[in-house]
């Protein structure tokens, strides 16, 4: 049976890993590399690797961090941080990275998704949607890391980046990244009972029946956290074993 | 010992090859007849599409090639694919290794995300391709497309239905998942292979 992922993610700023609470205040969680291999250790299903500050000067060093990771790290990864390219996308996946993830780029220029899908493949292009829900009831696409409201609805531009290929969506709420209060069930589920691709909820896990939450009523494919994992506020191991408890099916 | 991983137009070429490296096994990868045929275990990696694999290979003669090798050959997800009679995926004749079909997930139900991207359980295993690998051991998996079961499958999984997760015939194995990122089974299973 096709198992629930648990996805560490990692932000890089400058080859160390950082995790911004509500997208501000980085805090320093250590060294990229040392910390995936330890998640894949715990059994970690994926990994996502975010370059918080990838700008062109800067991806000479984030590519050669993907190739440490690619050479240490026996699980899928995924990377994300100013992709723009065939090129960007190119780089990445030959160093080693099994997925790329956009996010701004393909809101502002959605054909690269199809020349993305094209030329790699669905399988490894990622979609990250910041969310967020506003006083009208409503989920609307963020771009620029949350500093940038768009007037798209996040179910409109999720419908049309899978039609133009992506292979999973990467969604995060920006009302719940952060809180630890939980995920934002109603938008994970509402998409994932329409798209036929995985998503991947991200934002607000803070318990292990957070999880649960999210895998069931959210009808998450995967959960994606970062500082409970980074903190050691929750274990992989802990979490895994929980939710084999509950019967959800995880891999241990 | 020389491990060649063939060069062709597919994705995760490099995945594996950094697997290799990793367990401390350098290979060298090229499309070039002499080196493969040479070569003492061949991997046959890939993730994409069916046809414009298939005449990529057959542009090269790489087809040919393929399935005249005596030594060990492995397969791995489009690579296993590519091994077998047809794949329905723009129906493509393929190397005719495996007779098993290839055919396309389908199901009525929504909430069944097709491909499968994620990890299954691998079970009925057989060969030494698995040796030491408990039943019902995690791999990992990214395919839209499956091999149907029949008399060349060494291991099982379900997604929608009991599917080929290996294949093997002689010389040749296949595996649907990628053992490059299936942590330390798929350690194991490269090992397994090299150790053949």
């Amino acid at each position: 049976m096709l198992t629930k992922r648990i996805i560490p993610c990692l932000d890089i700023k400058d080859g160390r890993t950082v995790k911004g609470v509500n997208f501000e205040q980085l805090r320093d969680a250590g060294d990229p590399i040392e910390l995936g291999a330890l998640y894949a250790k715990q059994g970690a299903d994926e990994l996502v690797f975010l370059d918080i500050t990838a700008t062109i000067e800067k991806r000479k060093t984030l590519s050669e961090l993907v190739n440490k990771i690619a050479h240490r790290i026996n699980i899928p990864f995924t990377v994300g941080g100013g992709i723009k390219t065939e090129e960007d996308v190119s780089i990445l996946l030959q160093n080693g990275a099994d997925k790329i993830s956009i996010n701004t780029a393909a809101f502002q220029n959605p054909a690269i998704i199809n020349r993305f899908a094209k030329n790699f493949g669905s399988q490894c292009v990622v979609l990250a949607i910041d969310t967020k829900l506003e006083a009208d009831g409503n989920w609307y696409v963020y771009l620029k890391g949350g500093r940038e409201k768009t007037n798209t609805l996040t179910m409109d531009w999720a419908k049309q980046a899978v039609d133009l290929g992506v292979g999973e969506i990467l969604l995060t709420s920006m009302n719940h990244d952060g809180t630890k209060k939980g995920f934002a069930l109603d938008i994970t589920a509402a998409l994932s009972s329409i798209l036929p691709v995985p998503i991947i909820a991200s934002g607000g896990g803070g318990t292990e029946a957070h999880f649960y939450d999210v895998f069931t009523e959210g009808k998450a494919d995967a959960a994606l956290a970062a500082s409970i994992f980074h903190y050691k506020e929750l274990t992989i191991p802990d979490l895994k074993n929980y939710l084999n408890k509950k019967g959800i099916s995880v891999r241990i | 010992m020389k491990t060649v991983i063939i060069k062709y137009n597919a994705g995760n070429i490099q995945s594996v090859l950094y697997a290799l490296e990793r367990i401390g096994v350098s290979a060298m990868v090229t499309d070039a007849i002499e080196e493969i045929q040479t070569a003492d275990k061949v991997i046959f990696p890939g993730v994409g599409e069916a046809s414009t694999a298939m005449q990529y290979l057959r542009e090269r003669k790489l087809d040919e090639l393929i399935i005249s090798l005596p030594q060990p050959v492995l397969g791995i997800c489009l690579g296993m694919q590519l091994m077998c009679t047809h794949s329905t995926e723009n129906d493509t004749a393929c190397l005719g290794i495996f007779e098993e079909q290839v055919k396309q997930f389908e199901t009525s139900d929504p909430t069944i995300k097709v491909p499968q991207i994620g990890w299954n359980t691998i079970t009925a295993l057989k060969t030494p391709l698995f040796k030491g690998i408990a039943e019902n051991s995690f791999a990992y998996f990214v395919h839209g497309y499956y091999a149907a079961k029949g008399k060349h499958t060494i291991a099982t999984t379900n997604y929608i239905q009991d599917y080929s997760s290996a294949l093997q015939k002689d010389n040749f194995f296949g595996v649907q998942f990628h053992p490059e990122k299936s942590a330390q089974v798929g350690e194991q299973i490269i090992q397994n292979f090299l150790s053949l």
